[in-house]
């Protein structure tokens, strides 16, 4: 198990606090809320542990295109990218509407 | 585990009642009357039977007649006219688990075992103090049959009295571990270990009972488990019906902390602010 | 109903199920994910915990009555029952017993998915258990209690003796109600016992609907969130006493089978199935 930490500029405030997924095998659970600092803080605990890179690409490519200030904890129990960007979607969505 | 061991259970009833408790039922199943103090307590145990008619329920595990049995002598004492105090119920707790088998499952085994817990804590909603006491093994959902409802748990202070949700076994296989794999974590994990001390470190004993022999008690022994069955008892009489006291202790306030934190702001979010 | 027309309630998470089933808009979750309140024991075992260990717990209304319902995440290690998920469960029951002792009746619904206790927190697991049971029984003196098993997992475990202390188990034909897991079984028993592989036995021995059909639950309810909402709510509106106090029914019941020649699930569906609860 390993837990990570990264943090990005953000330019835009998040409206709401959204929670998404489940963990199961294979998936992950998203909780973003508006964070105190004006940047976007991502905390992840993950039951696979030497990945770090992976996440950093992952999150780096969802932090194109997702400006918000967001306090985001996910917790992992062996999703592949494309689940966690899906998740992130999700959870970037509903944090929208 | 030896011999003496196996029949620890039948021997503290017979110890406590002074007969073998035989019923209308199955010989599995034993009930009489313990002396405890100046009344007269209900002692239950569930015993080994090799002959069980139903064969996966013959090495003293809670099957299906032995759970509905249980539910039937409880609500026998229940409804037993009293005058005065009502009568306490004393569960002689050593079952190793329910049993497992294909009939078990198909006639309901685990309604059988609903109906046994339904029924102690039945008696115990309606002011008859019941405590259960742990001489062996009070495994999973025999043990939620039979002694989990009580108000008092009292245990033997002793390497044969092991407390579980499943056997080393087949924990591991289920966990996928390894045995030696598992027992680490039992020593690092409190609620994971099987022994009564640890057990007991979680708040879920309110007393152990040292100095005892477990698989031969001698005459003085049995006065130490009687006085404590006693104290336990007039503890029960004195206390709230429900099961509110296993959070109570500072055992509990320790190592059962999340579950008195849960309930704590469940009570302050149930009304809407 | 035609199955285009069919919302799976199946397909749902814990938290869309207990929304599915209180009224609309009624839905008001305690102790959130936000709230974080984890399991203290699976992080040091290496196991990745949920922000709310597996149990989902909403206020709401069912057809204007004050309700709450308890939902088990099946897809959170097993739906197994651990210390937080175990007190959230018993805590609400607690609760609603409080409620209806001072005049204020809370409809209490379970949703029921679990393996039964989670092995990470055993003893810790068990207590919980027992004290949802201690709640059940108590509260269902002054309101029912109601259990829907819609599967995937199934009720197994410590909470298959919680669903038969229920005033009422709804059940999907999907779904399962049974003690012992079958690969425990088939562990602890042998292949000859109970091939866990064979769906088809397992579902004939413990599935919705034979256990519907020979008295051991109480409805057989399709895969829709219209249906379950619907079925939810008229099980609150008078039921009998709970099997689980049937001392003498089934204790008849069971001298009048051969042990030696135990009846098959068809069998036992002409046995039990007639005479139903009151």
């Amino acid at each position: 198990m390993e837990q990570l930490t990264f943090t990005y500029a953000a330019q835009a405030s998040v409206a709401r606090r959204v929670h998404i997924g489940v963990v199961g095998s294979g998936d992950l659970e998203v909780l973003l809320e508006p964070s105190v600092d004006g940047q976007a803080h991502v905390t992840v605990t993950t039951s696979v542990s030497g990945y770090a890179a992976v996440w950093k690409n992952v999150l780096d490519r969802f932090f194109t295109r997702f400006s918000g200030a967001a306090a985001i904890e996910i917790n992992d129990f062996g999703a592949t990218p494309g689940v966690v960007m899906l998740r992130l979607e999700q959870a970037a969505e509903a944090a929208r509407a | 585990m030896n011999t003496a061991q196996r029949a620890r259970g039948l021997r503290w009833f017979e110890a406590l009642t002074g007969g073998d408790g035989l019923i209308d039922g199955p010989r599995s199943v034993r009930a009489g009357d313990a002396p405890v103090g100046d009344e007269l307590a209900r002692c239950i145990a569930v015993v080994p039977d090799p002959a069980n008619r139903f064969a996966r329920a013959r090495g003293g595990e809670v099957g299906l007649d032995e759970g509905w049995a249980l539910a039937r002598e409880v609500r026998r004492t229940m409804a037993q006219a009293q005058v005065g105090a009502q009568r306490a119920l004393i569960a002689v707790v050593d079952v190793s688990s329910q049993a497992y088998g294909r009939s078990e499952e198909l006639l309901g085994i685990h309604l059988a075992c609903a109906a046994a817990a339904d029924a102690y804590a039945s008696a115990r909603l309606a002011g008859h103090p019941v405590v259960a006491l742990l001489v062996g093994k009070a495994m999973s959902g025999a043990f939620l049959a039979h002694g989990y409802q009580a108000n008092r748990i009292l245990a033997l202070d002793d390497p044969g009295v092991l407390v579980h949700a499943m056997s080393k076994l087949a924990a591991a296989r289920v966990t996928r571990r390894s045995l030696e794999a598992l027992e680490e974590l039992t020593a690092r994990v409190t609620p994971m270990a099987y022994d009564v001390r640890s057990f007991a470190r979680l708040g879920l004993v309110d007393e152990l009972i040292g100095g005892v022999n477990a698989d031969a008690p001698a005459a003085a022994d049995l006065q130490c488990v009687r006085t404590a069955l006693a104290r336990a008892i007039a503890a029960a009489r004195r206390a709230p019906l429900d099961l509110s006291q296993r959070l109570g202790s500072a055992a509990a306030r320790e190592l059962r902390a999340a579950s008195i934190e849960v309930r704590r702001r469940l009570a302050e979010e149930w009304d809407e602010s | 109903m035609s199955m285009l027309t069919r919302s799976s309630f199946i397909e749902l998470n814990a938290r869309e199920r207990s929304r599915a089933i209180l009224d609309a808009g009624s839905f008001r979750e305690l102790l959130g994910p936000f709230e974080r309140l984890k399991s203290p024991w699976l992080a040091p075992q290496g196991i990745v915990a949920q922000s709310d260990d597996g149990v989902v717990l909403a206020r709401g209304l069912l057809d204007g009555a004050s309700a709450v319902v308890a939902a088990i995440e099946s897809g959170f290690q097993g739906g197994s029952i651990g210390e937080v998920s175990g007190a959230k469960i018993a805590g609400v029951l607690e609760l609603a017993l409080r409620g209806c002792e001072r005049g204020r009746t809370v409809r209490p619904v379970l949703l029921i998915e679990s393996g039964g206790v989670r092995l990470q927190e055993a003893n810790l697991g068990l207590a919980a258990i027992a004290e949802i049971h201690a709640a059940i029984i108590a509260l269902r003196r002054r309101v029912p209690v109601v259990a829907v098993i819609a599967g995937p997992v199934g009720c197994f475990g410590g909470m298959a003796l919680a669903a038969a202390l229920c005033s009422r188990i709804i059940m999907t034909r999907q779904a399962r109600l049974g003690m012992n897991g079958p690969e425990v079984i088939e562990q602890e028993a042998g292949l000859l016992e109970l091939d866990a592989a064979d769906a088809r036995l397992v579902w004939s021995l413990m599935g919705g609907e034979q256990r519907c059909a020979s008295g051991l639950a109480d409805v057989l309810v399709a895969d829709d969130v219209t249906e379950i909402a619907r079925q939810v709510r008229a099980a609150f509106a008078g039921v009998g006493g709970p099997r689980s106090e049937q001392v003498e029914r089934f204790s008849a019941r069971l001298a009048a089978l051969d042990a030696q020649r135990p009846p098959a699930a068809l069998e036992l569906r002409q046995r039990w199935g007639a005479e139903r609860a009151p």
